[in-house]
């Protein structure tokens, strides 16, 4: 390889990983340790994005950004607010039955928008908790109740609770309503959801309901590459975030012969071949313009644009083969990909910083670029920053360059209890489990 | 005056019934025919044929209104004559009720009973006073329309899919409650036809047994025409004030109020055995499930059989003149043939259409059958983009490790037309590397499916030959790559 572009690269990925790391300083409450949905004023608080602050923290202080002490107390004010906050039934709460309300107010912590009590996005929170509770290894006080409080606030979440009386794990809750009476239907985002309520010591999910979940998978051979199919690329990525699925697998990757990692990295392929086809032929699309995911888009409504008539959408889920595709990617969904893909992940970035730069501003990759609609002018531009993205980035560029996040969650105990109770082996866990 | 003892006495004039009273005459049976209503069943008067000709005048408008994906202009001026298609539909109907008219199977040699049937015994049944005696009885009443519990909907009244495609005169706003094939085609129709259309579905998705990708298109295509569309949502309560109708919505917390001027209740059917007196003949049935039958479709009644939507789980008038044939070969050569072994498909005559036969993945995961699916997009259908009509894909399910088709999923314009394809391939054992051998027409629609057969031959000859570059993929990143790029 070219040393002056690895050099490159090296560089490149150095300044971009700090960048979105930057947001957590950027976006945070230091007092509680909440951190914001987005840049945008008024912005609640997300607890997903919480969870990603935790696990990139410690990738701060490995790179030298940030002092340890100063990760530690960041982490120990956010555990804190989550112990002491209350948990109640009461609509204004910030939690119920161990799980918590997906958006927050930064200040006061209470639950806003009348938002739903929301399983997934508690399992990414615990997931950071996780990663604290393993990192913080050293033998102080601040550490000490950094393990302490990551251990009760995963145990005494109430998995079962959140079953809702059906088969598999509901959606979310609300106290008005009750719950959603929809769960999780084909791959997706899930998996580490799974894993964390499988393993729970006090509350676990039945076996069975991983393979109930599995049986609603789809594995569809699209554009020649057979893959499990799940359309928005954020579903491929959110899981493997935290977990090395490479050379471990469940029933159903035994059965395909397949693993979690590969199959993201198909499911890359499938996006990438999507772009170059371009269906509804939207600007720029190509085979280093891709990356259909959640995130946020131009609205809801009907234009004109590029000569035809086009409908666009707000924030939601796009996806690719079957959509909704209205011509707006997710710029950071290609750097995301590095662990899986790095020369399509890094052309794609190079592509976004060297020929649309308005997408990248300040080094951050914003949410949404539609640059079919305002041709003229540049194409629409989501304002601001998502911190979903952002942590997604500083740690797949981490796990990419270092393995460091993957490395972490191989020693979580609950981890490894959880995979191996959804019935994975083989590859590190085998080798992780042997060498206790 | 009735015969002495007819060899098959027939209850229901629908399409199982019309189907069994046919093939009796060709088998030179005795036969008779009671009907309380209609000749042709709702099939005829108020399903399947009524309202395709309602969709495709709704189509050619849609078509119109947009006409430049077409190369045309769009002439969204042209206001739609809801009039004229409604005129246009009953012409259709009575055309084609002429073929199942009482004189046509008078002239074939099956006597006709007008009126309501009743059991009279093990091997009777009394047609509005007379006693048709039978050595072989078919019932084939059909189904008819649940109705939904939702209170004061009684009260303000609403329409069915027997009354929908009577209605004298347009109405500005239409409610559609249930989001099933039935709910998903008015809508669109009316839409297309000048009406606002609300839709309210009570699960997460259209068409809850369809395949998930193939409901979230057609979610799409109503809201591109311009359904207002409310999934997750139940009806709580319907009232009328000032000549409309309002009804309060519940989507998990967020309640709302809709104003409409006329309810279509699209909630399903249930079996139709309802006087019947199957109790006097023996024969066990369930409300809402129907007349009980085993595999060879006979009822515990040995010498009563049943077909159709009375006792069928799926209800489509294909499946009901299969099933017909299938108890009408049974109940004159016992236990020869199973109902199982039809293959059926079925259609969503929404635009683009759905159509399915065969397993769907879950199916065979709970059966515990390895399954993989080729996956072919409408947009690399070359007669599919040359006629602007991209939307939707074709999927086959076959078996891992062979090439048996278990089942398929296809989504497009004329996707009730391409399913047959797959069905005939499905009855015949026909599995994709010989359907890879099949020469289609081009360019076609059908192409898809041999696109999809070659693909499977492809990439199994292939199978474990096959790199990561081979696949379009990045080769996969080892331990020193990072530290190749990056060090």
């Amino acid at each position: 390889m070219n040393p002056a572009i690895a050099t490159g690269d090296a560089l490149l990925l150095e300044r971009l990983q700090r960048a979105a790391f930057g947001y957590f300083m950027d976006y945070a409450n230091p007092v509680n340790g909440l951190v914001a949905d987005t840049s945008r004023s008024g912005s609640p608080c997300s607890i997903a994005v919480v969870g990603f602050a935790l696990s990139c923290y410690p990738i701060a202080v490995e790179r030298g950004w940030i002092e340890r002490a100063q990760a530690a107390a960041r982490a120990l004010a956010a555990l804190r607010f989550f112990r002491e906050s209350v948990q109640s039934d009461a609509p204004d709460a910030t939690g119920y039955k161990g799980f918590y309300y997906h958006f927050l107010d930064m200040k006061s912590g209470g639950r806003v928008w009348q938002c739903e009590l929301s399983v997934i996005d508690t399992a990414l929170l615990l997931s950071g908790i996780l990663v604290c509770g393993v990192w913080f290894d050293a033998e102080n006080s601040q550490e000490e109740e950094i393990r302490q409080l990551a251990d009760a606030l995963y145990r005494r979440v109430d998995w079962l609770w959140a079953r809702g009386g059906m088969e598999t794990i509901s959606q979310g809750w609300k106290p008005e309503c009750g719950f959603f009476h929809y769960g999780w239907e084909g791959y997706n985002e899930a998996t580490i959801l799974y894993i964390l309520a499988l393993a729970s010591p006090n509350f676990p999910l039945p076996a069975d309901c991983f393979a109930s979940w599995t049986a609603t998978y789809q594995w569809e051979s699209v554009y020649d590459i057979p893959y499990l199919y799940g359309g928005p690329l954020f579903m491929h990525f959110f899981s493997q975030a935290w977990i090395d699925f490479r050379g471990i697998q469940d029933a159903f990757m035994r059965e395909k012969n397949c693993d979690y990692f590969e199959n993201s990295r198909r499911a890359i392929a499938v996006h990438r071949e999507y772009a170059r086809r371009n269906p509804h032929g939207y600007e720029c699309y190509g085979a280093d313009f891709w990356g259909l995911t959640a995130g946020d888009g131009p609205g809801n409504e009907e234009l004109r644009e590029s000569g035809r008539d086009r409908r666009f959408f707000g924030y939601t889920a796009r996806g690719v083969p079957f959509g909704p595709d209205d011509g707006t990617i997710g710029p950071w969904a290609m750097l995301a990909s590095l662990p899986f893909a790095p020369a399509s992940a890094l052309a794609g970035a190079r592509n976004l910083l060297e020929n649309y730069p308005r997408s990248v501003p300040q080094d951050r990759f914003s949410s949404g670029f539609n640059p079919t609609l305002c041709a003229g002018s540049g194409g629409w531009l989501s304002d601001g920053w998502y911190g979903l993205d952002q942590g997604l980035l500083v740690m797949s560029i981490e796990n990419f360059r270092s393995d460091f996040v993957w490395k972490i969650m191989r020693r979580c105990l609950y981890v490894r209890s959880g995979l191996a109770r959804a019935g994975f082996s083989g590859g590190w866990l085998e080798k992780e489990n042997r060498s206790e | 005056m009735p015969r002495d003892t007819y060899d098959l006495v027939v209850i229901g004039g629908g399409p199982a019934g019309l189907a069994a009273v046919r093939g009796a005459g060709h088998k030179g049976k005795s036969v008779a025919l009671i009907e309380r209503n209609l000749l042709g069943g709702n099939s005829q008067n108020a399903g399947s044929i009524p309202s395709k000709p309602l969709l495709r005048t709704a189509r050619w408008y849609a078509d119109l209104h947009n006409g430049e994906k077409f190369g045309g202009p769009s002439l969204r001026d042209i206001g739609p004559d809801f009039g004229a298609a409604m005129a246009r539909m009953r012409r259709i109907r009575a055309r084609l009720a002429e073929g199942n008219s009482a004189q046509r199977l008078k002239a074939a040699g099956v006597d006709v009973y007008f009126g309501a049937a009743r059991f009279a015994g093990d091997d009777s049944i009394d047609a509005s006073g007379q006693t048709l005696r039978f050595r072989k009885a078919l019932i084939a009443t059909g189904a008819v329309p649940s109705h939904p519990s939702i209170p004061g909907l009684a009260e303000a009244g609403y329409l069915t899919s027997d009354t929908i495609f009577d209605i004298p005169e347009c109405p500005k706003r239409l409610l559609i409650v249930g989001g099933g094939p039935l709910g998903c085609e008015m809508a669109q129709a009316f839409q297309w036809l000048g009406v606002h259309v609300v839709i309210v579905q009570n699960e997460p998705k259209f068409l809850p047994l369809e395949e998930r990708d193939a409901a979230q298109l057609l979610s799409d295509a109503l809201a591109r025409c311009g359904v207002e569309i409310h999934l997750n949502t139940t009806i709580a309560a319907v009232r009328c004030d000032a000549g409309a109708q309002y009804a309060d919505l519940i989507n998990n917390d967020v309640k709302s109020t809709i104003a409409v001027d006329r309810i279509l209740a699209g909630v399903g059917r249930k079996a139709n055995v309802g006087g019947l007196a199957l109790e006097a003949a023996g024969i066990d049935h369930a409300d809402a499930a129907g007349v009980r039958v085993n595999s060879f479709l006979q009822t515990s009644n040995p010498h009563v059989y049943a077909a159709g939507d009375v006792c069928m789980e799926y209800r489509y008038t294909n499946a009901a003149e299969a099933s017909a044939a299938v108890a009408l070969h049974n109940a004159f050569s016992p236990g020869e043939e199973k109902v199982e072994a039809l293959t059926i498909p079925w259609v969503t005559h929404t635009d683009p259409e759905i159509a399915h036969v065969g397993f769907y993945i879950w199916e065979a995961r709970r059966k515990g059958i390895p399954v993989g699916t080729i996956t072919i997009l409408m947009h690399d259908v070359d007669r599919a983009v040359t006629d602007g009509e991209e939307d939707g894909f074709v999927k086959i399910h076959f078996e891992d490790g062979t090439d048996r088709i278990l089942g398929a999923t296809i989504v497009g314009r004329h996707a009730g037309e391409m399913i047959s394809v797959l069905a005939l391939a499905m009855t015949r054992g026909t599995g994709l590397r010989s359907l890879a051998k099949v020469v289609f027409p081009y360019p076609s629609r059908t192409g898809a499916i041999a696109m999809a057969a070659e693909a499977f031959v492809r990439t199994r000859v292939s199978r474990g030959n096959r790199s990561a570059r081979d696949l379009g993929v990045d080769p996969r990143p080892g331990i020193d790559d990072a530290r190749k790029i990056l060090d």
